[in-house]
C-alpha cells in the first residue's frame, strides 16, 4: 500500500478491482464501510463476478478476466479525451514532459526491440533522451512529438469504449459510467483510491495490470493524497513483511538484490547501482545503496566482513538465472535435477499450479521437510485418498519428514500489515504437543550444519562458519534479538560527518534510523528499510497508541509504519508546486517557507523547497513515470496481451499468444488448452468463510463454508444440464476436478468480440486434509506460467471445460 | 454502572462483575399469571443489523458459535452460501442470502439479511409457551429461553411470526438467540455485534439505534434506494432485534423476512383464555395439546388461523383439560 488501511476513509470514490476486498478482507473493508457511512464516498466494483464487495457497492460492472489493461487503458483515454487530467499534477510530478528516444516504438503488439527466440526484449531503445548537461531532456509545454505524453496519448488511442466493450465484454454504457465516476477524482479535491489484490497479480501481464492503475492514478493526482494511492491488499497476515525482509530468490531484504553471477565482484555489482539524478537536485534515494549494502553485509558476517574482502560480497550466492521461483524450482525438481525441499509454511500440493505436475515432481524428490502447525496436503501428498488424491503411494519414494511450528498466536514477533505497518504481538497460548518454534528449528538446522561444515570442510564454507549468531540462546534467537539486528547498531562511534566532535551514536547502540547507516562498515543493520523499528527508544512497534489528532486517519504513534513511520508515501504530492495541500481539508504535509510538516513523516527531505525537489525521491528523475523505462520486462506502456489460454484471440493482435515475454517453460506449453476444447473462461478465488487451506482445519469454519464447489451462471447451468448443487466435472488440459455446483444470477455471460463468453469460478479453499468436506482446489487445473515481471503464476484466467457428473469416490 | 450496555464495541472491564439481568427484572414469564412487578425499569436495548453494510461474511455466526459453544456439524453445498442451511439448537444465527433482480434497474442485488430471534416487544413465542418459566422476558427487551424449564413443546416455534426457535434432537429443548443476555448483563454487547467488521450489526439503546437508523437511511435514500427504512414492526409492538433495509416497502423479498409479522389469533387468544380461565398449569400444558394440530407449521396468520381462532375462543370445551390424552412434548 502507498497508503494505510485506516486511510481509505479519507477515500471519495473507493475502486476494488483486481480485488474482492469484503470477501477476501473483510476486517480491512470496515474503513471501506467508514468512508461510505460518513464521507459520502462511492464504491466501484468492477469484477467476472457479482461478488460481496459488489452487493455494497454503489456501482458494478463486469469484466472479463484477464483484460483490465483494455479497461483502464480504455480509461486512461477517456480522461485524456475529455481533459479529465489533473495537469499541475501531471506536468510536474510525473514524467509526461520527458522526451523518448527516437528508436522507441510499437507497432502490431510489440515494442521495439523483440527477439521472438528469446522471448525478451532489448530494451535499450525504451529511455528518455539525455542532453548535453547530462540530464533528461524536457518539454513543460507538453509539444514535443515525442515527449512521454504524446506517445502515451497515442499509444491508448486504441482503446475505444467500443473496443473496451469488445475486448472486456463490459457493456459500453457501464464503462463509460466507471470512466466518468473515475475521471471526476481528477479535482484536486476529489480522491479515488485503489484497492486491489491477486486479482491483478495472478496474470501473466499481472505487474502491468497494476501499473496501468497506477498511471490512471497518477494523471488523475491521486498518489501521495489522502484518501488516494495504490492499494495493494496483502493476502497473508505477514506477507508484506515476508517481500521487505527478501524472502525471495532474487532479493535481499529492504528491496537489495542478490547479485547475478555476471556480477563477479563487488565494484561490477555497484557499478549499475548509482542512482545519479535524472534531473538537478533530485534526491533519487538510492544513491544510498552501498550504505544499506554494506550495513546488511556487516549485519550477516560481523567482523568478518571487511573493507579489505569488499564486506564478504563473495559469501553471497550469484544467481545464474533471474530467479528461483517457484514455478522454476518445481521444473527442476521434475526434471529430476533437485533432491531436497525444505517447505516452511507453505502448501504446493494447493497453492502451486498445475497440480499433477507438483505432486509429480515431489514425488522425484530424495527427502521433503515441512515446517508447519498443520497437516498440510504437501506433507501427506504420498498418501491415497481415492478420487481427492490418487497417488501411487508404493511408488513414492521420497521420505517426508514434518516438523511441527507453532502458530502465530503462540508466537511473539512482527506481523507487517499491507499499509508497511510492523505490529508487534505476544503469545496468547503455549504450543501444543511437539511444536517449536520456526526460530528454534532453523536455529537447531544451523548449528549442526556449521558443526558439520567446520569438521568437514567443503568447497566453500566460510559464509556459513563466519556467520554473525552472537544470540544469548544460540539454540534459539528470540524475537528480540532479530528485530534489534535488523534495526542496526553503530558497530563503532558514530560522528557527525560535518563535525567530527559531535558524537551522534556511541558504539554498540541502536541506530535511530537507517539516516545513520554508512557504507563503510561501521554500521550493521539487517534490514534496512525496517531501521527505526526497535531504537534506543525500545520497540516502537509495540507502540499502542491510537490517538489520531484531527481524525486524519495517520495513528503515528501505532506500531511503527516502514519507511520511517511515514504512513503515505509519497505524500509530498499532496501539495502543490508551492508546497500547499492541494485539497486543505486534507492536509497531509506543507511548506512553511522553510520546512515541510504536518501530520505525517514527510516523504521528503524537511528543508526541500517544493520548487526543486521532486516527490518521488526513490526515481532518479524526483517524478513518477508514465513511462517505465527498461524497467518493465514487457513494456514501458502497458499493452493488451490476452492470457495464455483465452476464450477469444486478442483482437488487436491475433497472432500473439499471451504476454509475449511472460515466461515459460517447453514442457508446459503442450499443457495449454484452446477455446474449441476448452470453451470456458475460469478463475480462481477465496471466500470470506476461509483462509486459504488453513482454515478447513477448523470445524466452525468448516461449517459455515462445508464443501467445495464452483460458480456458473444459470445460462451455462442450462446449457450444459447442470443442477443446483448437483455434482459437475470441470477440467482442463492439465486435470480434472469434481465440484458441487452453484447455479447463480451472480455470474453472467460476457459478450466478447460477438461472442458469448462463460465464466467458471473455482473457490481454493478445499483440499484431502481437515475438518471440512474433501474437496479440491483449482490448481488442479491451472496453467504452469507467470507474470512476465515477477513470474506470479496465473491462476485468475485459464480455460475449462464442464460437464454433469457423480459423487467422486473419496479415502 | 449503566444498566444496559451502550455499545458492542467496547472491551470487557478488568474487574469481576455481578450479572445485573435477574428475577427481578423480569417483565413477562411465560405460563405464569402472578409476576411480580419489577423493582426498576431498565433502559430498552436494541440490536440493529443494517443490511446495506452487510457484506455477508459470516464473522456474526462464527462469534455466535464460540460465545455460546455450540457445534454445528460440517454439512454439505447445496448450491447456495447460506450454511448451516437452517437455525438450529446449534446456530442462533444464519446469513440468509437472496439474488434479487430489482425490476426497475434491472440489476442484480444480493441481499444478505441475518436471521434468528427479533426479541419482540410482544413475544409470540413466550405467550405460546405452556411451561412456567421456560421463556421470559427482562424489561430492556431481551427475551430469553430458560432452558431447565423448557418442556420441548415447540409451541414456541409456532408462535413465533418469524420462525426462529428450533428444538434440539438431542436434549429436545428450545434453543435460539439470547440476544447474548449473559453479555449483556456484564454491560457488553452481543458477540455478533462485536465481532461484525463493517458495524453492520451495532448495539445500543433502542432509542439510540433508532436516531443511527434514521441516519443510516438518509444515507441510503441519497444514493438512491427511496424506499430505505427502519424494519420495527409494530404488528409485534416493535422488535428489540431492528434492519435497516434498502427496500423497506417489501421486506419480503429479504429470505421471506414477514411484510407485516403478527402473532397469530390463535396464540393471542390461547393467552387470552389464560389469563380468563386461570387455569392449572398442567391444565394449560394439556390444553396446548389442542391448539397443535393447528399451530402446524411455522407461524403466518392466515385466515384459517383467523377462522380457528374464532372457533376456539367461542368453544369454551376446546380448553378443557384432558381432552386430549398425550402429554404435549410427545407431539413434536
Amino acid at each position: 500500500m502507498t497508503n494505510a488501511w485506516t486511510d481509505i476513509k479519507n477515500s471519495d470514490l473507493v475502486v476494488v478491482m483486481g480485488g474482492n476486498a469484503a470477501e477476501a478482507h473483510p476486517c480491512g473493508f470496515k474503513w471501506v464501510t467508514e468512508a461510505k457511512a460518513h464521507r459520502g464516498a462511492k464504491l466501484i466494483v468492477v469484477d467476472p463476478r457479482y461478488t460481496r464487495t459488489a452487493s455494497v457497492a454503489d456501482y458494478y460492472a463486469p469484466i472479463r478476466q484477464g483484460t483490465d489493461i483494455a479497461f483502464l487503458n480504455g480509461v486512461i483515454k477517456y480522461c485524456i479525451d475529455n481533459d479529465k487530467v489533473q495537469w499541475e499534477y501531471t506536468k510536474n510530478f510525473t514524467n509526461a514532459a520527458y522526451i523518448v528516444k527516437d528508436g522507441f516504438g510499437y507497432k502490431d503488439g510489440l515494442f521495439t526491440g523483440y527477439d521472438e527466440t528469446k522471448r525478451d526484449y532489448d530494451r535499450s531503445s525504451w529511455d528518455y533522451v539525455i542532453g548535453d548537461d547530462g540530464f533528461a531532456v524536457v518539454d513543460m509545454t507538453l509539444q514535443h512529438p515525442r515527449c512521454v505524453w504524446n506517445l502515451l496519448k497515442e499509444h491508448v488511442s486504441i482503446y475505444t469504449p467500443e473496443m473496451v466493450e469488445r475486448i472486456c465484454g463490459t457493456p459500453k454504457d457501464k464503462f463509460l459510467k466507471v470512466a466518468e465516476m473515475m475521471a471526476e477524482c481528477s479535482s484536486p479535491t476529489k480522491n479515488m483510491t485503489s484497492m486491489y489484490a491477486l486479482g491483478w497479480t495472478q496474470h501473466s501481464s499481472g505487474s502491468q495490470n497494476i501499473r496501468t492503475m497506477a498511471m490512471l492514478q497518477l494523471i488523475l493526482g491521486n498518489i501521495g493524497v489522502r484518501g488516494g494511492g495504490m492499494n495493494a491488499l496483502r493476502g497473508h497476515s505477514n506477507i508484506q513483511g515476508l517481500t521487505d525482509i527478501g524472502l525471495l530468490s532474487h532479493l535481499l531484504p529492504g528491496y537489495l538484490n542478490i547479485p547475478t553471477e555476471k556480477e563477479v565482484d563487488f565494484p561490477t555489482y555497484m557499478s549499475t547501482r548509482g542512482f545519479k539524478p535524472l534531473r538537478p537536485g533530485q534526491t533519487s534515494y538510492w544513491q544510498n545503496y552501498k550504505k544499506f549494502f554494506v550495513s546488511f553485509q556487516k549485519a550477516m558476517w560481523g567482523a568478518a566482513a571487511t573493507p579489505e574482502n569488499n564486506f564478504a560480497y563473495d559469501y553471497l550466492p550469484k544467481l545464474d538465472v533471474p530467479a528461483y521461483d517457484v514455478l522454476r524450482i518445481f521444473e527442476m525438481m521434475d526434471e529430476g535435477k533437485v533432491n531436497g525441499y525444505f517447505c516452511q509454511g507453505f502448501n504446493p500440493v494447493l497453492a502451486f499450479p498445475n497440480r499433477g505436475k507438483i505432486t509429480r515432481s515431489l514425488s522425484k524428490l530424495k527427502w521433503l521437510v515441512t515446517m508447519d502447525p498443520l497437516e498440510t496436503e504437501t506433507s501427506h501428498f504420498w498418501e491415497n485418498h481415492g478420487d481427492y488424491n490418487d497417488v501411487d503411494t508404493a511408488s513414492i519414494q521420497t521420505e517426508v519428514i514434518q516438523l511441527p511450528t507453532t502458530c502465530f498466536a503462540e508466537e511473539e514477533g512482527s506481523l507487517t500489515n499491507s499499509g508497511r505497518w510492523i505490529q508487534w504481538h505476544w503469545p496468547a497460548g503455549s504450543p501444543p504437543g511437539e511444536a517449536q518454534h520456526d526460530n528454534w528449528i532453523m536455529g537447531q538446522i544451523f548449528l549442526r550444519m556449521r558443526e558439520l561444515y567446520r569438521k568437514e570442510g567443503g568447497a566453500f564454507p566460510d559464509p556459513i562458519l563466519n556467520l554473525s549468531w552472537d544470540y544469548a540462546n544460540p539454540q534459539e534467537p528470540t524475537a528480540e534479538e532479530l528485530a534489534k539486528e535488523i534495526n542496526g547498531r553503530a558497530i563503532t562511534q558514530l560522528t557527525d560527518p560535518t563535525d567530527p566532535t559531535k558524537v551522534q551514536v556511541e558504539a554498540g547502540k541502536l541506530l535511530v534510523n537507517f539516516s545513520q547507516l554508512r557504507d563503510d562498515g561501521s554500521t550493521s543493520s539487517g534490514c534496512w528499510i525496517y531501521s527505526g523499528c526497535w531504537n534506543e527508544h525500545g520497540n516502537n512497534m509495540a507502540r499502542r497508541d491510537n490517538h489520531d489528532p484531527d481524525d486524519t486517519g495517520a495513528y503515528l504513534n501505532w506500531t511503527f509504519a516502514w519507511p520511517l513511520n511515514r504512513r503515505t508515501l509519497y505524500n509530498r504530492a499532496s501539495a502543490d508546486m508551492n508546497g500547499k495541500p492541494w485539497d486543505p481539508a486534507r492536509k497531509i504535509i506543507e511548506w512553511d517557507g522553510s520546512k515541510w510538516s504536518g501530520y505525517d513523516v514527510p516523504d521528503i527531505a524537511p528543508t526541500a523547497k517544493p520548487q526543486d525537489v521532486g516527490p518521488f525521491i526513490m526515481n532518479q528523475e524526483g517524478v513518477s513515470r508514465l513511462f517505465a523505462r527498461g524497467l518493465m520486462r514487457d513494456g514501458p506502456f502497458p499493452a493488451h496481451y490476452e492470457p495464455f489460454e483465452t476464450p477469444i484471440p486478442n483482437v488487436l493482435n491475433p497472432k500473439i499468444r499471451g504476454n509475449p515475454v511472460a515466461r515459460v517453460f517447453q514442457n508446459d506449453v503442450k499443457q495449454f488448452g484452446t477455446a474449441d476444447e476448452f470453451p470456458y473462461a475460469a478463475t480462481s478465488y477465496r471466500l470470506t468463510e476461509h483462509f486459504h487451506y488453513w482454515t478447513k482445519h477448523n470445524p466452525v469454519n468448516a461449517a459455515l463454508q462445508p464443501e467445495f464447489f464452483v460458480e456458473i451462471s444459470e445460462e451455462l447451468a442450462k446449457e450444459k444440464g447442470i443442477e443446483l448443487g448437483g455434482w459437475v466435472r470441470v477440467w482442463s488440459k492439465r486435470g480434472s476436478i469434481k465440484a458441487k455446483a452453484v447455479v447463480t444470477k451472480r455470474i453472467r455471460p460476457l459478450m466478447c468480440d460477438g461472442k458469448a463468453v462463460h465464466v467458471v469460478g473455482i473457490p481454493l479453499h478445499w483440499g484431502f486434509m481437515g475438518a471440512a468436506k474433501k474437496g479440491f482446489g483449482p490448481n488442479s487445473l491451472t496453467p504452469f506460467v507467470g507474470d512476465a515481471n515477477i513470474e506470479t503464476p496465473e491462476y485468475k484466467a485459464f480455460l475449462v471445460n464442464i460437464e454433469p457428473t457423480t459423487a467422486p469416490v473419496g479415502v | 454502572m449503566m444498566d444496559s450496555p451502550r455499545t458492542a464495541v467496547s472491551n470487557p472491564p478488568i474487574q469481576p462483575m455481578d450479572s445485573n439481568l435477574g428475577e427481578r427484572d423480569l417483565i413477562r414469564r411465560s405460563a405464569t399469571a402472578s409476576l411480580p412487578k419489577p423493582e426498576r425499569q431498565l433502559t430498552p436495548v436494541a440490536k440493529l443489523i443494517d443490511v446495506s453494510k452487510c457484506i455477508g461474511c459470516k464473522a456474526c455466526q462464527s462469534a455466535c458459535i464460540e460465545w455460546n459453544d455450540t457445534h454445528p456439524a460440517v454439512g454439505e453445498n447445496v448450491g447456495v452460501y447460506t450454511n448451516p442451511h437452517d437455525l438450529s439448537e446449534n446456530m442462533f444465527t444464519l446469513m440468509r442470502f437472496t439474488e434479487w433482480v430489482n425490476p426497475e434497474t434491472d440489476n442484480l442485488e444480493w441481499l444478505i439479511r441475518k436471521d434468528g430471534c427479533m426479541h419482540c416487544s410482544d413475544p409470540g413465542c413466550l405467550k405460546a409457551c405452556p411451561a412456567p418459566g421456560a421463556i421470559v422476558q427482562y424489561s430492556n427487551g431481551i427475551v430469553d429461553f430458560v432452558h431447565e424449564n423448557c418442556i420441548g413443546c415447540g409451541y414456541c416455534v409456532k408462535g413465533c411470526p418469524f420462525n426462529i426457535p428450533r428444538i434440539s434432537k438431542t436434549d429436545r429443548r428450545a434453543y435460539k438467540c439470547t440476544l447474548c443476555s449473559d453479555r449483556v448483563a456484564v454491560g457488553q454487547g452481543p458477540a455478533c455485534a462485536k465481532a461484525c467488521p463493517t458495524q453492520a450489526i451495532v448495539f445500543g439503546t433502542k432509542e439510540d439505534m433508532k436516531k443511527h437508523a434514521d441516519e443510516r437511511i438518509a444515507d441510503l435514500k441519497s444514493r438512491g434506494y427511496a424506499n430505505a427504512g427502519l424494519y420495527d414492526p409494530p404488528g409485534v409492538g416493535g422488535t428489540h432485534v431492528m434492519y435497516v433495509l434498502h427496500h423497506n416497502d417489501k421486506p419480503h423479498i429479504y429470505a421471506d423476512l414477514p411484510d407485516q409479522p403478527k402473532i397469530s389469533a390463535v396464540v393471542q387468544s390461547w393467552k387470552g383464555v389464560t389469563k380468563y380461565a386461570g387455569l392449572a398449569v398442567m391444565g394449560l400444558a394439556a390444553a396446548g395439546s389442542i391448539l397443535h394440530g393447528i399451530l402446524g407449521k411455522p407461524n403466518r396468520v392466515t385466515d384459517e388461523d383467523e377462522e380457528g381462532a374464532e372457533k376456539l375462543t367461542s368453544n369454551p370445551s376446546a380448553t378443557d383439560p384432558g381432552a386430549d390424552g398425550h402429554r404435549p412434548e410427545e407431539r413434536v
